[in-house]
């Protein structure tokens, strides 16, 4: 029999008996980011195209909620920080080799354009608007001009916004279940489906709803490929891989996994998607309900089960 | 110049007075710890093996938690010692999650807090203060960069080994075995 | 009277302290000298400032420095360089010993027993005066009714000096410690019975220049005796071969050449065929056997039989093993040191057994010479002259029936059966002050501990934490620790004679005292003033010390001083003329004092019982972070380990379908089953017929915020006590567990 066992120290909270330095804030964080950048990168994209006003609520709508969102996350990420008041200190460093970095100043770029974003918008939307102080007024019609510049840098950004809450979690070697170049892009296109269906949900219009039906199929077929290459990959990895990615392959992650994240949010909404599109009668709502609900459970589950998975020694 | 501490695990009783010196020298609240015991026994009665180990930070030369930090807040100080600067550190926990070895913890004042390799003794000409009280003397520090350094020497004589050296951080602690 | 005089109490206060009654006895005002000046000589690097003392967390008595911080609080405690005990590092529990001072549990006022108006008994916080009046009364009526000699001190540690001179003053001489009849005193009498002198403490082992050392029962590395294990490791270092008896996988047969797995009990066996094959194979030192030892021939001839054959079916150690192990020791002799353990009351036979470990040691001529027993020294300092003590008429010996006259000081389950009452006595002990010790966790045999605590008029507890035996007390004395305090001077042997000093870090937390203003306090009330012929305990010292040429301004700067050996050497010179202190003068390899008081002049084997079906044999030991039970209540140190578990090896835990950290009850062989249940820790590291655990445990003091419920008690098992015929040590190894799931 082998016998291991820590004879004293190592009862730090949050670290032993195992660690759980990140509860809950983080994978909302990390969900709220990927949303706002989803819908972000579709509001830049088809504005660059010109597709403004056949796509109005992924353009126009969907945006001015998006500073809403990203702030939510900031101060969720400020509610998990351990010492607070030194919050500014990720602002007087710039560390390119810490996502956490660069991810706090994407998040810092991306928040006032996604806000200038919403101010152009919401006049178009809302005809009563005021801004009331003419400063303002002239700050926008300034930035107006710059508009298309604007988009291109928020379709830039939010490319790195959506990769970066994957890395976030990837770069980390110590946990194996998270060190993986897949969860860059996973996260990406798993972030962009949820703000498709966001985008969805909030859509009047038929055809809208349609365009991101499409794109959300294609994204979870992507993403579900991501996955299976994940899992393959670990599969052919070290012990430590092979060990993490128990946890979803007969593990306690088994079921949640499968059953909901996989099953609920993915496939099941996809299968729908494609009756609606097939022009079953379906109410359009559960779909993109059932993606955002997968998106944040994937999130949930990534970050818990990292934390659990470890180096041995 | 390149801090590194050996342990002897052939001498090491797995007392743990390393572990309360720690706490006494360096403020570390009851209940946490910088460095802890780890006993490890193989085989089947009366063919038997025993490891003890004191663990702490490795001060690792390819250091995750350096590069993963957003503030600067852990770095590289003198001898290649990985430090946190308490009031550059916002408590993250990015530095905790990057750690292979779990050697971190966060302070109840809210900063990230670890191993230092006492510096604030080392500076002063004196042993760290997990070596200078280990009744068995069987840890080891000083510069690799020295070879007449108590650590230099022993890692010359002895066969040693690093905890998870595929995790590719270069530990500074050094287990004789 | 109920059933039970005493009920035990939790400590817990009524009602608020009565107001000092004013000053008038309390003389010699405990004027504690603190260095506050940072700029005195204590001041050090990390600009703290420091204070000597000696650590008081186990009686190896480790010298040291109390390191204050600029807030003025104790941050740590270093080892003193100069100290031969601890050589500037402390052990775990010397380093954690901060959290005696900073227990929050600990005793905060003196406490009086009381009768509420409900007939319930509980204490009542007190004043000192209030206490010492009725410590006064009840002391005072005793000695008129019954005579001083019906007094008795349990003690141990420093306080000891003072409590011992006040009961030597009135006239009684039942002083006693546990260390002795439940630790070192079969060990003691063995060799005094073979070289003439007893080991003290530290043990003159010369293990830092050993080739060879055995280990038999003795953990070293768990046991942490300071000295030891550092002297050990060097060993270590330089090659030496260590040889470990165990029946447990014991840290220190994890780093020998040689474990020898043994059949618990049998060490004896293994032993005679360990002599058995240093003789018939000549391996023995022939000069030094022929020129120091008595009844050479007698042993051989008692050892003909005794084969590693015969020894291989009783301890299961294989014969080939021993004849190796055998010439390892030969091979490396004198510089052998077959270690004599410490606590070695074990199975009953255990004088003869430490007999054996010492007729080993003289064939191997390592008795006096490097690498194995050195010659110590130890400081002569005298005392303040004060008169003479009175001769009491009686003692606990008196009580004994004439057995046990080779023990060579007080036994402590002795002064408890002179305390129970019986017709053939005819006056019993009636009043008890304990100090330091927690008899409730250090006697075994509970019940009877408790039969002698309910025929006494007075108990006086002097403690520093609300420990089981406080409960019993009909008065409870809050003693502040030994980094609040001066104490007697530490004067023990070593290579070199060394004396150190303890002084206050701190003042006295709450309303506690040091031991020695009680005492002298408590002796001028009883007109015994003229014993404690100083103001305070400063005064004392300080004329203490100008007799060995220093002072007490010199040992608050260093500490610890060495001084002159008065022996010119610390070996043996070679074919030296030696004069034993035997009847014979030489090593009595055949005892002829044990043949006077009808004892085996060489021992024998006897086998003893085995558990029976379902049982396993009870052992238990040292975890490096305690000792004992006073530790287990210290913040730093339960921090470290916070409780006790029972060792099972795997086929059992098989058997009985245990899992690792599961909880259980354990029942031994006379039905009591432990207050609390443990959680059981498979492992290979013990034998399937025995389980183990570490003593100290299992509290059941709720005042004792840490500590309580915590793991289980070993001494509460132990009531199959094996009494040792020649000097009445209790053997505690002869119980027999099994395991309950539930309690009822
Ligand atoms: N079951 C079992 N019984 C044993 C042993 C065993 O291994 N198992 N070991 C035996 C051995 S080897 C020995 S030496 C004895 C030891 O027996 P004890 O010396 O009785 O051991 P402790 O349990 O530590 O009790 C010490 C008491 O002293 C108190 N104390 C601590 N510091 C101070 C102080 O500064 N002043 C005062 N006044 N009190 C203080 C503590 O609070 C505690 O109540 O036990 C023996 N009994
Ligand atoms: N950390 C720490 N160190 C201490 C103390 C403490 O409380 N804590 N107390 C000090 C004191 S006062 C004493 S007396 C010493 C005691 O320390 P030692 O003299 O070293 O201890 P023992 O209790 O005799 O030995 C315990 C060992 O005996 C083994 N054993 C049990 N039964 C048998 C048997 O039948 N045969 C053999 N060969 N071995 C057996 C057990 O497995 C265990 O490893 O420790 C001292 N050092
Ligand atoms: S103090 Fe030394 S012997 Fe004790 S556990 Fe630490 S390294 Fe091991
Ligand atoms: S052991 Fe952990 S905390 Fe220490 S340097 Fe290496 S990665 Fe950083
Ligand atoms: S917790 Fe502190 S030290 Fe660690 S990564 Fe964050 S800022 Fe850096
Ligand atoms: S080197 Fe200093 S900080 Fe590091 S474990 Fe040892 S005592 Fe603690
Ligand atoms: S051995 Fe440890 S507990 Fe005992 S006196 Fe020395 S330092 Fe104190
Ligand atoms: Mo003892």
């Amino acid at each position: 029999m082998r016998e291991e066992l820590i004879v004293s120290g190592r009862m730090n909270p949050h670290i032993d008996p195992q660690l759980q330095i990140w509860e809950w804030h983080i994978p909302a964080y990390l969900f709220l980011g990927g949303l706002a950048a989803g819908i972000l990168f579709f509001a830049s994209y088809f504005y660059i195209k010109g597709k403004s006003e056949e796509y109005p609520t992924a353009v126009k709508l969907a945006p001015i909620f998006t500073p809403l969102l990203i702030g939510l996350g900031l101060l969720f990420l400020l509610l998990d920080l351990k010492h607070k008041l030194y919050f500014w200190r990720l602002y007087t460093a710039f560390k390119i080799e810490s996502p956490m970095s660069w991810g706090a100043w994407t998040l810092m770029a991306i928040m006032p354009l996604s806000a200038i974003w919403a101010a152009f918008n919401i006049k178009s939307l809302f005809p009563k608007w005021d801004w009331k102080f003419d400063i303002v007024k002239d700050a926008i019609k300034v930035l107006e001009e710059y508009k298309t510049p604007i988009a291109w840098a928020i379709m830039i950004l939010s490319v790195i916004l959506g990769i970066y809450t994957g890395i976030l979690l990837s770069a980390f070697n110590a946990r194996p279940l998270w060190n993986t170049s897949i969860l860059g892009p996973l996260f990406l296109v798993s972030g962009m489906s949820t703000g498709a269906a966001a985008i969805i949900i909030l859509s009047k219009s038929k055809v809208e709803r349609h365009t991101f039906a499409k794109i959300d199929l294609l994204l979870i077929a992507i993403e579900l490929f991501l996955i299976i290459h994940m899992f393959m990959g670990f599969r052919a990895s070290s012990q430590v891989q092979i060990d993490a990615s128990a946890m979803f392959l007969g593990g306690q992650f088994t079921a949640p996994f499968w059953v909901l994240v996989v099953g609920m949010g993915l496939v099941i909404p996809a299968a729908l998607e494609i009756l609606e599109m097939r022009h079953k009668k379906i109410p359009y709502m559960v779909a993109p309900v059932l993606v955002l609900f997968g998106g944040l459970l994937f999130r949930f589950i990534m970050a818990y089960a990292g934390q659990m998975s470890r180096w041995l020694y | 110049m390149r801090y590194a501490m050996a342990v002897d695990t052939k001498k090491c009783v797995g007392c743990s007075d390393c572990v309360v010196a720690c706490q006494t020298e360096n403020n570390v609240p009851i209940g946490y710890c910088r460095d802890w015991i780890v006993e490890v026994t193989d085989g089947t009665y009366p063919q038997l093996e025993l490891e003890h180990r004191s663990e702490r930070c490795n001060h690792c030369e390819n250091s995750p938690c350096v590069r993963c930090c957003p503030t600067g807040a852990s770095h590289y100080s003198d001898g290649g010692t990985v430090m946190v600067t308490k009031n550059k550190c916002i408590g993250c926990g990015a530095c905790i999650a990057s750690c292979p070895y779990d050697a971190r913890y966060t302070h109840p004042e809210g900063y990230v807090d670890k191993c230092t390799f006492c510096l604030h003794r080392v500076k002063k000409g004196q042993q760290p203060a997990c070596v200078a009280v280990c009744p068995t003397k069987c840890m080891y520090f000083g510069d690799l960069d020295d070879p007449n350094s108590d650590v230099s020497r022993v890692i010359k004589k002895r066969k040693y080994k690093t905890l998870i050296p595929e995790a590719g951080t270069n530990p500074q602690l050094y287990f004789l075995i | 009277m109920g059933k039970n005089r005493r009920d035990f109490i939790k400590i817990s206060a009524l009602g608020a302290a009565g107001l000092v009654a004013g000053t008038r006895y309390l003389m010699a005002q405990n004027q504690i000298v603190i260095p506050e000046n940072p700029k005195g000589p204590w001041r050090m690097p990390h600009d703290l400032v420091r204070t000597p003392t000696y650590c008081e967390v186990c009686f190896w008595k480790c010298a040291g420095w109390t390191y204050k911080n600029d807030a003025g609080q104790i941050q740590k405690i270093i080892g003193n360089d100069d100290d031969p005990n601890s050589n500037g590092r402390f052990c775990p529990r010397g380093t954690g010993g901060v959290g005696m001072y900073y227990d929050e549990d600990r005793l905060k006022t003196p406490l009086i027993r009381v009768k509420g108006a409900d007939g319930k008994q509980t204490f009542k916080e007190a004043s000192w005066d209030e206490a010492f009046d009725f410590i006064q009364k009840k002391i005072e009526k005793v000695i008129e009714e019954h005579g001083p000699e019906c007094l008795a001190l349990f003690t141990h540690g420093s306080g000891g000096t003072y409590f011992g001179n006040l009961l030597k003053s009135l006239g009684s001489q039942n002083i006693t410690a546990p260390s002795y009849a439940q630790c070192r005193g079969p060990r003691e009498v063995g060799f005094i019975a073979t070289f003439g002198e007893g080991l003290s403490s530290p043990e003159p082992t010369d293990i830092r220049d050993s080739k060879c050392m055995v280990l038999i029962g003795s953990h070293i590395g768990e046991n942490m005796h300071n000295g030891h294990v550092q002297e050990m490791s060097d060993a270590i270092d330089k090659g030496a071969t260590i040889i470990t008896v165990d029946p447990r996988f014991s840290t220190a047969a994890s780093k020998s050449k040689y474990w020898l797995p043994i059949k618990p009990s049998t060490d004896l066996a293994l032993l005679m065929a360990w002599i058995h094959v240093l003789i018939y194979e000549e391996r023995y030192d022939k000069k030094y056997v022929e020129q120091y030892t008595f009844g050479f021939e007698q042993l051989k001839e008692h050892v003909k039989h005794m084969t590693p054959e015969w020894a291989y079916g009783i301890t299961t150690i294989k014969p080939q093993v021993i004849r190796e192990t055998a010439r390892e020791m030969s091979y490396a002799s004198p510089a052998t040191i077959v270690h004599p353990g410490r606590h070695v009351t074990w199975y009953g036979d255990d004088t003869q057994r430490l007999r054996a470990v010492a007729i080993l040691n003289a064939l191997l001529g390592s008795w006096g010479r490097r690498g194995g027993f050195y010659i110590p020294d130890k400081a002569k300092v005298p005392g303040v002259p004060h008169p003479p003590y009175p001769k009491p008429r009686r003692t606990w010996r008196d009580a004994m029936g004439g057995k046990y006259e080779l023990a060579d000081l007080a036994l402590a389950n002795g002064v408890c059966d002179a305390t129970i009452p019986s017709a053939t006595m005819d006056c019993s002990i009636k009043a008890w002050i304990v100090n330091g010790t927690n008899l409730i966790e250090t006697l075994p045999n509970r019940p009877k501990t408790m039969e002698a605590i309910n025929a006494l008029d007075l108990m006086v507890v002097v403690d520093t934490m609300p420990m089981e035996i406080t409960g019993y007390a009909d008065v409870v004395l809050p003693e502040c620790t030994y980094l609040e305090r001066y104490d007697s001077l530490r004067v023990t042997q070593h290579r070199e004679p060394t004396i150190s000093l303890r002084m206050p870090a701190m003042k006295p937390k709450y309303d506690s005292k040091p031991a020695w203003w009680m005492a002298k306090n408590l002796a001028e009330r009883l007109g015994k003033g003229e014993y404690f012929p100083f103001d305070s305990i400063e005064e004392e010292l300080d004329y203490q010390l100008k007799k060995v040429d220093s002072s007490l301004e010199e040992m608050q700067r260093i500490g610890v001083k060495k001084l002159p050996r008065a022996y010119d050497d610390l070996y043996y010179k070679d074919g030296e003329e030696i004069e034993f202190n035997t009847n014979t003068g030489k090593i009595e390899l055949y005892s002829t004092s044990l043949e006077e008081y009808g004892f085996d002049p060489m021992p024998k084997y006897t086998a003893h019982p085995e558990p029976p079906a379902g049982y396993y044999r009870l052992i238990y030991g040292r975890a490096p972070m305690h000792t004992f039970s006073r530790t287990a209540n210290n913040p730093n140190l339960t921090d470290l380990m916070d409780e006790n578990t029972v060792w099972v090896n795997p086929k059992v835990a098989k058997e009985w379908g245990l899992k690792n950290g599961q909880e259980v009850y354990l029942q031994n062989q006379d039905n009591v089953v432990s207050t609390f249940p443990i959680k059981v820790r498979v492992t290979e590291r013990i034998r399937w017929d025995s389980v183990y655990m570490v003593h100290g445990f299992g509290h059941a003091n709720k005042k004792l915020s840490r500590a309580f419920g915590r793991g289980a008690s070993d001494s509460e098992l132990i009531t199959n006590v094996m009494m040792d015929p020649i000097m009445g040590g209790t053997g505690m190894r002869g119980n027999f567990i099994t395991f309950r799931f539930n309690k009822a």
